[in-house]
């Protein structure tokens, strides 16, 4: 057999008790409530690649996320890093040093009472990774170049830095550990255009010289696009649609996906109106029955608000999983829309 | 300075010209907004783009008149229909903001009081700048959910902001902006909170509650798909002044100024991949470091000498204005490739 992937989910699921407190449950004579943030999420990442995430806010992405770092302890299924369980993987330093996140805001990510070198060297020295001062600083002046700052940044402190400065930082002190893996949360949804252009050409090139493997967590189909080899995308705490990311993109299979694809303004809709999706995220603790988008989806039936769908080869383009009884029954008249 | 297209011959409902926003602090007095102008006509939505710090949520707040202090302004002016607006007393500018010029913000959970229902919310703002008696108000702020999209109004109207979703509470932030019937309003990263699909419902609620009510619409926002599908015209600012002004079709496809044109190829395209963003290296400059002459100079593919002596103002360029010294009439220079 190959290589096992870096990172794998199998049958992932994260639930929260929202309960009310025992007393007012009593009172009011109401059950547990239980908000199933992420619900039997399966995927791999081969390594250096880079699998993204998409999804609107609530759908379970950054819960995956965290999932994949180990924040997180499944409530289900599992988490494997490199074939071992995670939890098993995080026990030892060795292999805890191969996994690290990017946060998405640069503000809150780094301590404001720390010097840059000391953010960015922390985890050297809790590893052990470099010995004595000199190598420690050493090796910090070196990542501060490698993400386009100079050694002489480290004396300064992150207020002193723009957002994506401190990005740099951020990805800096996550690539001090020499990881294989990083979890990169909306790393770019707090920068400005032009930065985030910046951001994403470094962590490409990154990924090019240190062969690292991407989880990559947007709400940014465009960002997703550029970045990503595969992409799910998820709903409701389900993944909807699994797919290379190019054949997403080109011939995008469930409803919400092709409802998300056209929802985003686009430089070439000036002074279009567009029709917008209707209604909102149902609540993830009372999920609708069947497939979590049906009330949304204009192909939704009986069917669809009864049974929930399962991630299988789309008809049409096998190496699309979806969860979609449309597109497993041909009512999404894909063969219709590939001929026109 | 003329508008473009046909809304030239309208007299224009707001004027800004050459505001100066000071800071002082005690290394020295930091000058946020440098001689901003531009004109907003009745009906017209003027997108206001730029990245963080370069001056755009400041002039909406010097134009609402709740610039934070010590911020100040220093110079120019602000007319609302010909009247002075920058120079007001506290108490003469509450009776202008909400009544005349309405104000949405990023975060609708901070704009909204959270002790208060939304119904109350909403009969206070009317029964402030209308003269209307409670009932007629509480008739009235059903009828502005119910317009904003709020399903079932009626009973909604007793809810706390809390027990909304983020696009139904900016759902209510807008029909408070638009409740009292201002002239205009200042819609400052509307939809950035939210997600794309409700963006996209929020948008087109704003573009159509505008359009019938003839409300001119400053909306300042980083997203430059939101403002191609909602502007008529767009300001680009950087570093506290404005780069470059047309209609949104020129400055989207076929920007002007260097740094127009670089902010825009910089947005990752949706429609296919690219290897390589095009991407502006550095960054802004701070406001205690912008450079002399033209403030885009030091990251500009296209600088020479003069750009580092001289400030443009805004010059006619092909389709907009754009303060850059390649589109100086006078003084020629055989422009490289933009």
């Amino acid at each position: 057999m190959s290589e096992p992937p870096i990172f794998e989910a199998r049958g992932l699921s994260r639930h929260f008790d929202v309960s009310k407190p025992a007393l007012q449950r009593l009172l009011s004579r109401e059950g547990r409530r239980t908000l199933r943030a992420v619900n039997e999420v399966s995927f791999a990442i081969p390594r250096g690649t880079t699998m993204s995430l998409v999804g609107e806010s609530g759908c379970g992405k950054s819960t995956v996320a965290r999932l994949a770092v180990g924040l997180y302890e499944p409530s289900g299924g599992q988490a494997l890093f490199e074939g071992q369980d995670l939890a098993e993987a995080r026990k030892s330093a060795a292999q805890r040093r191969r996994m690290g996140m990017i946060f998405q805001d640069p503000y809150a990510s780094l301590n404001p009472r720390w010097r840059v070198a000391d953010i960015v060297g922390e985890p050297i020295r809790a590893y052990g990774i470099a010995e004595g001062a000199g190598a420690l600083r050493e090796k910090v002046g070196a990542l501060l170049r490698q993400v386009g700052l100079s050694p002489a940044d480290g004396n300064r402190f992150p207020h002193e830095f723009s957002g994506g400065q401190r990005q740099r930082i951020s990805i800096a002190r996550a690539l001090s550990s020499n990881p294989d893996f990083l979890v990169c949360d909306e790393p770019t949804s707090a920068l400005d255009v032009s930065v985030q252009a910046q951001i994403l050409n470094l962590m490409k090139g990154l990924q090019r010289d240190l062969g690292l493997t991407y989880l990559f967590i947007s709400h940014n189909l465009a960002v997703v696009r550029q970045v990503s080899d595969r992409v799910g995308v998820m709903y409701l705490g389900s993944i909807m649609e699994l797919a290379p990311a190019e054949t997403l993109f080109t011939t995008p299979r469930q409803p919400y996906t092709r409802a998300l694809t056209e929802a985003i303004p686009d430089l070439d809709m000036v002074g279009k109106d567009r029709q917008p999706v209707g209604g909102e995220v149902p609540s993830p603790i009372a999920p609708p029955p069947g497939c979590p988008f049906n009330p949304r989806c204009p192909l939704a039936n009986d069917r669809c608000r009864s049974e929930r769908p399962a991630l299988i080869p789309a008809r049409g383009t096998p190496e699309t999983l979806v969860a979609c009884h449309a597109v497993e029954e041909g009512r999404d008249s894909f063969e219709a829309r590939a001929a026109a | 300075m003329p508008a473009c297209g046909d809304r030239t011959l309208m007299q224009p409902l707001l004027q800004v010209r050459d505001l100066v926003v000071e800071f002082p602090t005690r290394r020295g007095t930091l000058r946020a907004l440098d001689r901003v102008s531009f004109d907003i006509a009745p009906g017209e939505v003027l997108g206001v783009v730029g990245e963080s710090g370069a001056g755009k949520s400041m002039t909406g707040a010097a134009i609402i008149g709740l610039l934070e202090p010590p911020g100040r302004v220093a110079g120019g002016s602000i007319t609302l229909r010909g009247e002075r607006i920058d120079n007001l007393p506290p108490r003469e500018m509450r009776k202008v903001r909400g009544k005349r010029i309405g104000a949405i913000f990023q975060d609708p959970l901070t704009t909204l009081n959270p002790l208060y229902t939304v119904g109350h919310q909403l009969v206070e703002t009317m029964r402030t700048h209308l003269a209307i008696d409670a009932a007629e108000a509480r008739r009235r702020a059903v009828g502005w959910l119910e317009m904003v999209g709020i399903p079932a109004a009626s009973e909604r109207i007793d809810a706390y902001p809390h027990q909304f979703s983020g696009g139904m509470r900016q759902r209510v932030v807008i029909a408070l902006a638009l409740c009292a019937e201002p002239e205009m309003v200042v819609a400052d990263e509307p939809t950035t909170a939210l997600d794309v699909s409700i963006q996209a419902q929020v948008i087109a609620l704003l573009k159509r509650l505008t359009r019938e009510k003839g409300t001119s619409v400053m909306l300042i926002t980083h997203d430059m798909g939101v403002i191609a599908e909602t502007a008529d015209r767009v300001a680009v600012m950087y570093a506290g002044r404005v780069a470059e002004i047309g209609p949104v079709r020129s400055v989207v496809k076929a920007a002007a100024h260097p740094y127009s044109a670089g902010l825009m190829a910089s947005i990752p395209p949706l429609s296919h991949k690219v290897d390589q963003l095009p991407q502006i290296d550095g960054a802004m400059p701070r406001l205690n470091a912008i450079p002399q002459g033209c403030a885009y100079n030091p990251r500009c593919p296209h600088v020479f000498d003069r750009c580092k002596v001289e400030r443009p103002e805004l010059l006619q360029a092909p389709e907009t204005r754009a303060a850059c010294w390649l589109f100086d009439s006078d003084a020629p220079r055989e422009r490289a490739h933009v």
